[in-house]
């Protein structure tokens, strides 16, 4: 129990942002209304791209010949810039449809 | 230190654009823009951990950069590419993809923390295999979700005998596994983790199928969510925490969201309820018989009424009809009738799905009206045409105990004056319910093709 409390104690601002995060995401998204559900979806999936981020600091950190942590580094940011850029650029062609309707109407 | 600084605030301005970016997503008009937003928060991030200051790293650039380029042209081509009708797959497989992403950064970090190469606390131990888990179940999930929806492999050929014993008992496999390898370490182990976590995650999406589709995208969306969230975690990173906290939120509600719609508990959605064995509803109808409305009753019906209120259903989709449907509406339009269309939530194969495929074909957004909104519109609505929809248009699901779809919110066409029913044929729909509806007396069939009929039926509006 006591690691509980040290880790609890020395991770706060984590916990915090960590509960916050969660409040604040369940608020903004209840507020996205049905006809945007698929633009939401795939917009999130591009956003789960951020996981791009630890391949790039994994990658920068190992050694130069290091190829097994270089190649699953390498692979990792392959899948995740498919997701970053495949899932914007789908959302907006998605968007751009229901934004033409407002001025033909 | 300045260059920290600067270093630091783009992780802010990032996460703050992510939050900003989805608060924008709540009315069509300025989605544009939060995704555009999104995407620079993305954009800031990535470069900043380009340039973030380490000491005595190799940087291996070269390797990034490369990686980054033949990832984002792919992701470009795809995009491009994709058919609004094949959304759902795109999706799944990108999800798949995030959750891969996930599971390989553990991997190596793992690896990494086996060999001595670098030393992880017994937290961060925890949490990679967490991520592994998570990850591992979103990409081999996602990935027979895609397959389900290419219409690649049927449900019936992945669901073995007495699948959910199956399931519960290699999850307890795979939990027991993940805690000894938490205890007694080994990248041996942890491999063996990962390799029954991805075997976990195809049986667990194997014998959901069907109408249930939407809950399992919405789902996988909130796994691949939590996995990026934990990864964030390992590397202590503040806006992978937060891009992945985001996106398990909006997986959460939808998923929430899609099992409202079905009136069905998550639980009884994963465990595969009617998904794919079709339970017998009553067959009391073998008598009943549905009445049929010729073309040119039905144009004429149509032309002369005040308000028509369309039901699209997936088979609108497959028949590739929303253009002939857009048609129809400008002419019928043209004439001062209003037509809306009534957009029932699983209406489609994932949430959403067909305010996209309407969009697509030039119907303006104010048209789509969601269940509630459709439900009090359909009171003083004259006609109401089904196309390609069933189940959400099923009366039992109000009045029938017996029914599997009883208690889930449909969309209540019988409160209009009159129904027409485009359809195939007397089949049943996805869930193979028999629809009552059919023999009210205020319906007509009108058979064929979907696109089929509606383009007959706009021949017959314009010779009027």
């Amino acid at each position: 129990m006591e690691s509980f409390y040290t880790f609890f104690n020395s991770n706060l601002i984590l916990i915090y942002l960590l509960i916050f995060t969660i409040v604040l995401g369940f608020e903004v998204i209840s507020k996205v209304p049905t006809v945007l559900h698929t633009p939401l979806m795939s917009g999130a999936n591009a956003i789960s791209g951020v996981v791009i981020i630890g391949a790039i600091l994994l990658i920068r950190q190992a050694a130069p010949d290091d190829y097994l942590t270089l190649s699953l580094g390498t692979f990792a940011i392959v899948l995740g810039m498919i997701n970053v850029v495949g899932g914007f650029a789908v959302t907006d062609r998605m968007l751009e449809m229901f934004k033409k309707k407002k001025k033909a109407n | 230190m300045a260059f920290n600084f600067f270093i630091n605030l783009s992780y802010l301005i990032g996460a703050v654009a992510f939050v900003w970016g989805l608060r924008l997503l709540s009315s069509p008009d300025s989605a544009r823009r939060g995704n555009l937003l999104a995407g620079f928060g993305m954009a800031v991030a990535i470069i900043a951990t380009m340039l973030l200051p380490m000491a005595r790293v190799a940087n291996n650039y070269a390797w990034i950069i490369g990686g980054m380029l033949v990832g984002g042209l792919i992701g470009f081509i795809t995009a491009k590419r994709v058919k609004m009708t094949a959304m759902p797959q795109m999706v799944s497989i990108f999800n798949g993809l995030g959750g891969a992403c996930a599971v390989v950064l553990a991997i190596a970090e793992l690896n990494n923390n086996y060999t001595g190469m670098s030393e992880m606390s017994t937290g961060g131990i925890g949490i990679a295999l967490f991520t592994l888990f998570i990850g591992g179940v979103a990409f081999t999930g996602s990935l027979l979700a895609f397959a389900k929806l290419e219409g690649l492999v049927w449900d019936s050929t992945v669901t073995l005998p007495y699948h959910n014993i199956i399931n519960i008992i290699l999850l307890l496999v795979t939990v027991a596994c993940g805690i000894y390898t938490f205890v007694n370490g080994s990248l041996t182990l942890s491999i063996v983790f990962m390799v029954l976590s991805l075997l976990y995650g195809y049986s667990f999406v194997a014998p959901i199928g069907g109408a249930d589709m939407p809950v399992v995208i919405s789902l996988l969306n909130s796994f691949t969510g939590l996995s990026a969230a934990a990864a964030g975690l390992i590397y202590n990173n503040n806006i992978m925490l937060v891009g992945g906290i985001l996106v398990g939120a909006s997986g959460t509600i939808l998923t929430v969201l899609m099992c409202e719609a079905m009136n069905r508990s998550l639980l009884n959605v994963l465990i595969g309820g009617f998904g794919g064995s079709s339970t017998s509803a009553k067959g009391t109808d073998g008598d009943q018989v549905a009445k049929e409305v010729t073309l040119n009753d039905a144009a004429i019906q149509l032309f002369y009424s005040q308000s028509v209120m369309i039901v699209p259903g997936y088979g609108l989709a497959v028949a590739q009809a929303q253009k002939v449907c857009k048609e129809m509406d400008d002419l019928l339009e043209a004439n001062g009738v209003d037509v809306k269309y009534a957009i029932h939530p699983v209406a489609g194969r994932m949430p959403g799905h067909m305010n996209v495929l309407l969009a697509e074909a030039d119907v303006p957004y104010p048209k789509l009206l969601d269940l509630e909104d459709a439900n009090s519109a359909l009171k003083n609505t004259d006609i109401v045409v089904i196309v390609g929809a069933n189940d959400v248009v099923n009366p039992a699901a109000e009045d029938d105990p017996g029914s599997p779809i009883y208690g889930m919110p449909v969309l209540k066409v019988w409160d209009a004056k009159n129904i027409i029913v485009l359809k195939r044929s007397m089949r049943p729909g996805y869930a193979g319910i028999q629809n009552p509806l059919f023999f009210h007396e205020k319906n007509k069939m009108l058979f064929g093709d979907a696109k089929d009929s509606l383009g007959k039926l706009v021949g017959e509006i314009k010779s009027l």
